[in-house]
């Protein structure tokens, strides 16, 4: 700062130059019609709006290049209540540019700042009252009020706490027993080991039961994919091969990491892709991961089949499905 | 132009397009139905299986192998069956004109006939999944658009997007767009699983499902824009950049307009 | 005295004897404003705010926010049949039934887009020219509230029609919720009453999103205006402007014609856009179902950079004692943008201690005079603008024929790498162009036109500038580092040394500019 000796001053600020419109009468009465043909061209906006309201049928469609083969009435009503909103605003700020005094004028600011005297006083004032008040003195109070309002503090925490249940063993547990048919999801058909052929896929849900249309909590437990490959190509553990059926194998379909239908297969990579996050598990060797933030592979629902045939589990899942919570344990 | 757009949305479902769309499949069937082996005599059945082997062993057999065993570079074609070739040669898939992660549709390099022939001639070395014909294909008759789109949603959605506009699969593959494709390549596409895409059998979704499936996709690709422009059917991203862009840019545009003092 | 005279006056006059409002609206009707197209973004929040509130209202006239399943009967073919919530349902409805209905949905979620993008470019605006600085740190922080809330308030809207979109994006976040070591599961179940999804939570947040969130929307908004309505608005510096003025058009009536006037037009923008182009067709989404999924499954843009933080954090998990630490999500999820907000809230306090200033600023600095600080904001920005990339992975490897591992690849090395490059990159940039405001005012604008020096070289003409813009390009101060002593006056070391340390290697590296002009060098050339 100190080597600014003032080489360029404020010039202050430029003198005023008119316009067109203050010192033509010829400009203000255009500017003038160009304001009113605004607002004119608004109202024919609002025209249309009521237009289309009542007179468009909803079922006319018309091609617009860009655009498509478009509704001709949510088109034109938006079309009519754009123009009529948009030129209301150009009409108004065109008149105020054009018409209204454009002189700038200064205003000078004060410090945020309060004046010292102000600021005494306050405080004397303060002090005064709160000493009234025995602010200082009464600590019996002073400590019962913190007391009180502490503990008002948790009426809230409490009055929730009806919001919802307790998780319990909610997380852990799916609809999938031991014995439970795999069925299709949609259509709840059973599904035997050779309908699926190598390279098959098929999204199953438990076999359900009673009249109740399916919960969508229980579907977002029980969702599994059911893959067939060749039994060769699994690298699986003698356990985990044990869960298998003559090279059908079955995952959850509820992501380990954010809780998304895994269910992009292909079939060539036999990759497993979630398309929320990109976690990708790799199927022959029990979903393990290999790209993605998921950091658990998909649990594997031991199948086997019943004596008519058809796909059932064997147990239910040995670990809790989708995405990780504080109670889990691996 | 104007005049075919200006049709009512009535009218889309209606008799009139309901029967030129009939019309153009069955022509299109007609012609290929021709050829199909249902309406040959032995001798031309023959015939047609020894052209598709010509053909085979000319333009196919470098990488599949002579006897359709596979190589290296290209699987075996034992039990993949007519539909199989029918799908890959007829939307031009094969023959590969360049090996990327993924081969995509192009002009069919041969021609409706030999592509019959060359479906003929692999079907006729094993048993695979055979051409599905006109009768099987009648979406709008014994299919369920509601279904359908349950079913598109659990099965196809996860890779093709909500409205079939396609998506990204591992390491630079893609499930391609379904918006233009022949009912007879999507029906093949599912009971073949034609590259990464897996196989949907019969038993897990019924032929009847299959065509809801197609009817869904058919009333998706031609749903007119309710809402306007459809900004590719991608979900959010598209939205956010016509804000960033569009939005944003004439919104400041005016305020810059705005802060000009007038001459 | 003409007859609208005196209805006006007897009008004014039962107000005033009620309110007193006369003397108020005398001096804030002259009140001055500074005309800068910049200064108009945090209208079009304001403005897009007051559209949220008029068509939001209007579409909670047939809105539903309930999770009862219910069989559509509506007009819309492709879902006739098909059991969904009400909530869903009646979003159909509104889109398919009510005339305009879709209109106004449409406009509800574009404005809700421009709102937010508004705040971004606000609050841009304010921190590249250092608006946030003494006394005006009250309504930064009141003002990365109203980001962080309107996120929150953004996000829950799009959760609202439970379609398979929304339903997957309360998915995960109920996965975040459920992430939170000891309580997350409880806080779940508390949320959702019980196991996701459940019947409950549409209801539940349609109240935070209609009636709570907008009720501190409006109370923060109201403290925000009031706080530069009493501060006076900012402005650039400049010929006549000074730290003491203002300068502008008065309210009344320029001003007011204009800012109304731009409600209009942020209004009729909105509706072009929901009349133009589709945002949320629901239809196409289907109902939720929590075993479906669509390829590309994105939030709206304002979440897409958490979104793509999520995508590419590392897939970590602690086990310990037997229970879940799930890093790969609350690093992502809450720690990262945790600390970003916290550093943005705190930043002007920050740069104060660097720069020791604690005077009141109400003069704005061009963004090239503060290196520093444009640098650090070009940083931050390249680091969302990584992760919102990454957010969209998967649709930017369709569009350019790209893999999501290469995509996802370069996010994850691009975050890390980029931010920096871009802070080193910027601050050059700034100081170039500081030199180059030196040059323009020692040796004036090159005119392109040539001479020929009589001894035959040629130079080009320079003509000196105008004085205004010499005032301007040189109005700003140039304060040095801070001079910090490590020792106190009596040789005794002082107390956190190291803070001492830091703080004065940031100043320093703070102070770092061209110097400006000053009158020996304006001199020395005069003699040339």
């Amino acid at each position: 700062m100190s080597n600014e000796i003032e080489a360029i001053k404020d010039p202050g600020l430029p003198a005023h130059v008119h316009r067109k419109a203050d010192t033509d009468p010829v400009a203000e009465k255009r500017a003038e019609r160009q304001v009113a043909i605004l607002f004119l061209i608004s109202a024919l906006g609002t025209l249309l709006f009521i237009f289309a309201y009542y007179f468009i049928p909803e079922d006319v469609f018309v091609f617009f290049p860009v655009l498509g083969n478009t509704n001709a009435h949510q088109l034109v009503l938006g079309l009519g209540l754009a123009i009529a909103l948009f030129f209301i605003g150009a009409a108004a700020i065109h008149w105020a540019k054009t018409l209204m005094p454009d002189e700038e004028v200064i205003a000078m600011r004060h410090t945020m700042r309060s004046d010292d005297e102000d600021r005494d006083a306050l405080v004397a004032t303060v002090k005064e009252r709160a000493g009234a008040a025995g602010l200082g003195r009464r600590s019996l109070i002073k400590r019962s009020m913190g007391l009180s309002l502490g503990l008002i503090g948790l009426s809230p925490l409490v009055l929730l706490r009806d919001l919802g249940p307790l998780p319990g063993d909610d997380l852990t547990k799916t609809s999938w027993n031991a014995g439970t048919r795999l069925v299709t999801d949609p259509g709840d058909r059973p599904i035997r080991p050779e309908d699926l052929e190598v390279g098959a896929v098929a999204q199953v849900l438990p076999e359900h039961v009673g009249e109740e249309r399916r919960h969508l909590s229980d579907i977002a437990k029980d969702a599994v994919l059911l893959i067939r490959i060749r039994p060769e190509e699994f690298q699986l553990s003698p356990e985990r091969l044990s869960w298998t059926y003559d090279g059908i194998i079955a995952f959850s379909k509820i992501c380990s990491h954010m809780g998304c239908a895994v269910a992009l297969y292909e079939q060539t990579t036999k990759h497993l892709l979630c398309p929320c996050h990109q976690s990708t598990f790799d199927v022959p060797r029990a979903a393990k991961v290999i790209f993605g933030p998921a950091a658990r592979p998909l649990p594997q629902l031991a199948i086997t089949v019943d004596s008519e045939g058809y796909l059932i589990a064997q147990k239910p899942f040995s670990e809790p499905v989708g995405p990780s919570f504080w109670e889990r344990s691996s | 132009m104007k005049k075919i757009s200006k049709l009512r949305r009535s009218a889309f479902a209606s008799p009139l397009l309901l029967v030129l769309a009939l019309f153009a499949i069955g022509t299109t069937f007609s012609v290929a139905s021709a050829t199909t082996k249902s309406e040959l005599s032995v001798e031309q059945r023959s015939a047609q299986i020894a052209e598709g082997k010509n053909i085979f062993l000319k333009g196919c057999s470098s990488c599949h192998g002579l006897n359709l065993e596979g190589s290296a570079i290209a699987p075996s074609l034992i039990g993949v069956g007519a539909a199989s070739v029918d799908f890959q040669v007829g939307t031009g898939r094969m023959p590969v004109a360049d090996l990327s992660q993924q081969i995509a549709r192009k002009e069919p390099v041969y021609n409706e006939e030999q592509t019959a022939a060359l479906a003929a001639y692999v079907a006729s070395t094993s048993i695979g999944p055979e051409i599905p014909n006109e009768s099987m294909l009648n979406y709008e008759r014994d299919g369920n658009t509601a279904e359908g789109g349950t079913l598109f949603r659990t099965n196809c959605a996860m890779c093709h997007n909500f409205a079939g506009q396609g998506g990204a699969l591992t390491q630079g593959k893609y499930a391609p767009t379904l918006m233009g494709v022949e009912p007879k390549y999507i029906y093949e596409a599912m009971i073949t699983g034609p590259q990464a895409m897996p196989v949907f059998a019969d038993k897990t979704i019924t032929p009847a499902e299959k065509l809801s499936i197609i009817k869904w996709i058919k009333a998706a690709e031609n749903e007119p824009q309710l809402g306007g422009a459809a900004l590719g059917r991608v979900g959010p991203v598209t939205e956010g950049l016509l804000v960033w862009t569009l939005g944003l840019g004439l919104l400041i545009g005016v305020a810059v307009w705005l802060a000009t003092k007038a001459r | 005295m003409t007859a609208r005279e005196r209805v006006t006056g007897t009008v004014a006059n039962y107000v005033d004897e009620r309110t007193g409002a006369a003397k108020w609206m005398k001096k804030n009707l002259t009140k001055v404003f500074p005309d800068h197209w910049s200064f108009l973004l945090g209208e079009i929040v304001l403005y897009s705010f007051i559209i949220l509130l008029l068509s939001g209202t209007f579409l909670t006239f047939w809105f539903d926010p309930s999770q009862r399943e219910v069989l559509y009967d509506g007009s819309y073919e492709p879902l006739q049949g098909l059991h969904m919530s009400a909530a869903y349902a009646s979003t159909l409805h509104i889109s398919f039934e009510i005339r305009g209905g879709l209109l106004m949905r449409q406009i509800h979620h574009w404005a809700a887009l421009i709102f937010m993008a508004g705040m971004v470019v606000h609050l841009m605006r304010v921190y590249f020219t250092g608006a946030f600085r003494k006394p005006r740190e009250f309504n930064w922080i009141i003002g990365v509230g109203l980001l962080t809330l309107g996120i929150v308030e953004g996000f829950l809207g799009y959760s609202l029609p439970d379609d398979l979109l929304s339903g997957t994006g309360i998915r995960i976040a109920e996965a975040i919720i459920q992430a939170l070591p000891v309580v997350g599961s409880y806080l779940a179940f508390f949320a959702f009453d019980g196991a996701f999804p459940g019947e409950a939570f549409i209801p539940r947040i349609f109240t935070v999103h209609v009636l709570l969130l907008p009720g501190i929307f409006l109370a923060l908004i109201t403290v925000h205006l009031m706080l530069v309505w009493y501060q006076k608005h900012t402005q650039w510096p400049g010929p006549g402007r000074t730290e003491k003025n203002v300068v502008g058009y008065p309210l009344m009536p320029a001003y007011m014609a204009k800012a109304g006037g731009f409600f209009f037009i942020v209004f009729g923008v909105t509706a072009f856009l929901g009349a133009v182009a589709s945002i949320n067709p629901v239809w196409l989404y289907g109902p939720y179902n929590p075993g479906q999924i669509s390829a590309g499954s994105q939030p709206d843009w304002y979440m897409g950079w958490l979104d793509g933080l999520v995508r590419m954090a590392p897939p970590l998990e602690s086990y310990i004692f037997g229970y879940t630490i799930p890093w790969n999500i609350l690093i992502p999820g809450l720690i990262v943008p945790g600390i970003l907000f916290t550093g943005m809230a705190l930043y002007p306090f920050i740069e104060s201690w660097i720069t020791g200033d604690k005077r009141e600023h109400h003069l704005l600095d061009r963004p090239r005079n503060v290196p520093n600080r444009t640098a650090l904001g070009v940083m931050s920005l390249t680091f969302m603008l990584v992760a919102l990339i990454n957010g969209g992975n998967d649709i930017i490897a369709t569009t350019f024929s790209l893999g999501i591992n290469q995509v996802m690849w370069f996010s994850r090395i691009g975050i890390i790498v980029l931010p920096p490059i871009a802070f080193v990159i910027t601050k050059r940039i700034c100081l170039s162009l500081q030199r180059a405001d030196r040059e323009l005012v020692l040796h004036g604008r090159e005119t392109g036109r040539l001479l020929m020096l009589p001894h035959g070289e040629f130079v080009e003409v320079h003509e000196p500038i105008s004085p205004e813009l010499a005032w301007k390009l040189t109005a700003h101060e140039q304060a040095p580092a801070l001079e910090l002593q490590d020792v106190d006056a009596r040789g005794v070391r002082r107390a956190g040394g190291l803070k001492n340390k830091l703080r004065k290697r940031i100043s320093q590296a703070n102070a770092e500019s061209i110097a400006k002009p000053t009158a020996n060098d304006l001199k020395e050339i005069e003699h040339h």
